[in-house]
C-alpha cells in the first residue's frame, strides 16, 4: 500500500505553506528587529552541528570522507514533517511558543548544506555554487515555507479568514496522511538498516539527544519560553530527508545516499516523532526550572 | 515510409537518477541536442531497486533523438561526467524519422 506519489506532494505542499501562513500571521505581530540575534544564533547552530557530527562519523563510523560529510549535514539540516507534528502536538496539550519558529526552520535549512559541501570538498572551486544555491533556495521547502511566511504577513489573521479551513481547520488531518506515507517510507529503510548495521542506528538515535541538548541550551540562551526552548530543540535534533538529500546527491555525488537516508528517515525520523518531541519538552522544562529557578 | 539514408538517425536512450534532470538536460542544451524527451522510470540495476519511493530515488529516461556525430558525442560526454558516480545506462539504437530536417 503505498499513497500515490502526486497525492503525497500535494499533501506536503499543504503542509509547508500552512506552517509558512501560521507563523507569517504571528510574525506580523512583533517588530521585525528583535527577532535579528535568534535569527543569527540559529544559523551559527545550524553551521556548528555538522562541525560537531562529522569527527564521530569520521572516527567512530569509519565513514569515507564524502559520506561522513554528507550525513553530517542530514543531521545539521531540519525535518519540516517533525516540525508539524510538534506544531500539531504543542497544540494539543496547549504549550505556548514563540510565533518565529517557523522563521527559525526555514533559516536552519541552509547552513548545514554548505558546510556539508565544504566539509566533503575543501574550498574546491569543482562546487559549483549556483546550481546548489537553485536547488536550495527554489527547491520547494524554501519557496513554500518562505512564501507562506511572507503571505501571511502581508495579508494578516483577516486576509487568511477564507483559506483557513483548508490550511488550518484540516492541518491534523492533513498531517495525519502524510505521516501514514512517512511510516511506510521509513520502513522501507528498514532493509538499510539491516546492511549498514548498529552504528547508524546508534547514531540515528544519539545524535538529535544530543543537538536537542546543544538546541535546548541555545534555547535558555535567548530566553525563549518552555514551549519556545522545546521547539528549538526539536528543531536541532530533526535530520534532513528531502533538501539535504537533494543537494549533497549533485554537489557531492560520491557520497551513498541511501547511508544518509537509512539514518534520517529510517531511524532519526520515527524516533523524534514517537519518543523524541515529548523527551525534548520534558527537558526543557527541568533546565527551565534549573537554571531559571 | 522512406528509408533511405537521409531518413536515418540514432536514439540515444539515457537511464539516470532524477536527481540530475537539471544538469542532464543543461548538458544537452550544450551539446546542442535540438530537443529531448523525459519520461519518469522506474527500474531495478546494479545499484539496486529505484523505485520512485522517495523523492531522491526516482529515475528518469531521457531519449534524444539526432546523428550518429552528435549520438556519439552525448554519449561519451555524459559518460565521463555521470558514470562514476551516478546510477546511469546509455544505450543507442537506429531509428527512422519522418522529418529529417528537425533532427
Amino acid at each position: 500500500m503505498r499513497l500515490p506519489p502526486q497525492i503525497y506532494e500535494f499533501v506536503s505542499i499543504l503542509l509547508l505553506l500552512a506552517i509558512g501562513l501560521k507563523g507569517g500571521v504571528e510574525l506580523a505581530k512583533q517588530p521585525f528587529l528583535t527577532l535579528v540575534p535568534d535569527m543569527l544564533a540559529v544559523i551559527v547552530m545550524g553551521f556548528a552541528l555538522p562541525v560537531l557530527a562529522y569527527p564521530v562519523l569520521l572516527q567512530l563510523g569509519k565513514f569515507k570522507r564524502a559520506d561522513a560529510a554528507s550525513i553530517a549535514a542530514h543531521y545539521g539540516s531540519v525535518s519540516v514533517g517533525t516540525f508539524a507534528v510538534a506544531v500539531a502536538y504543542f497544540g494539543t496539550i496547549e504549550v505556548f511558543y514563540e510565533e518565529h519558529l517557523p522563521l527559525l526552520l526555514v533559516l536552519l535549512e541552509v547552513p548545514a548544506i554548505l558546510i556539508g559541501i565544504l566539509l566533503a570538498r575543501g574550498f574546491s572551486n569543482q562546487t559549483k555554487w549556483s546550481s546548489v544555491a537553485h536547488e536550495v533556495f527554489l527547491g520547494k521547502g524554501i519557496v513554500l515555507l518562505l512564501g507562506g511566511l511572507v503571505i501571511g504577513w502581508v495579508a494578516g489573521p483577516e486576509g487568511l479568514t477564507s483559506v483557513e479551513p483548508l490550511f488550518f481547520d484540516l492541518f491534523k488531518g492533513i498531517l495525519a496522511i502524510f505521516l501514514l506515507e512517512m511510516g511506510l517510507i521509513a520502513s522501507s529503510q528498514i532493509a538499510g538498516l539491516r546492511k549498514y548495521g548498529l552504528f547508524i542506528v546508534i547514531f540515528g538515535i544519539v545524535m538529535p539527544l544530543f543537538s536537542a541538548l546543544i538546541g535546548c541550551g541555545l534555547g535558555l540562551l535567548l530566553e525563549l519560553s518552555i514551549g519556545g526552548t522545546a521547539m528549538l530543540a526539536i528543531l536541532a535534533a530533526s535530520a534532513s530527508y528531502i533538501a539535504v538529500p537533494a543537494a549533497m546527491r549533485i554537489s557531492v555525488p560520491e557520497a551513498n545516499p541511501t547511508l544518509s537516508l537509512t539514518a534520517s528517515l529510517g531511524v532519526t525520523f520515527p524516533f523524534n516523532v514517537i519518543i523524541g518531541i515529548p523527551l525534548y519538552l520534558e527537558l526543557a522544562k527541568v533546565m527551565h526550572a534549573f537554571f531559571k529557578g | 515510409m522512406n528509408t533511405s539514408d537521409q531518413y536515418q538517425r540514432k536514439i540515444v536512450t539515457i537511464v539516470t537518477e532524477a536527481a540530475i534532470e537539471t544538469q542532464l538536460s543543461k548538458d544537452l542544451e550544450a551539446l546542442q541536442a535540438t530537443g529531448y524527451t523525459i519520461t519518469d522510470a522506474r527500474g531495478k540495476g546494479s545499484r539496486g531497486v529505484r523505485n520512485a519511493g522517495w523523492e531522491t530515488s526516482g529515475n528518469i529516461r531521457i531519449e534524444v533523438i539526432c546523428d550518429t556525430t552528435l549520438a556519439d558525442k552525448i554519449a561519451n560526454y555524459v559518460k565521463e561526467k555521470y558514470y562514476k558516480n551516478y546510477a546511469m545506462v546509455i544505450f543507442m539504437s537506429d531509428v527512422v524519422v519522418l522529418r529529417p530536417d528537425k533532427f
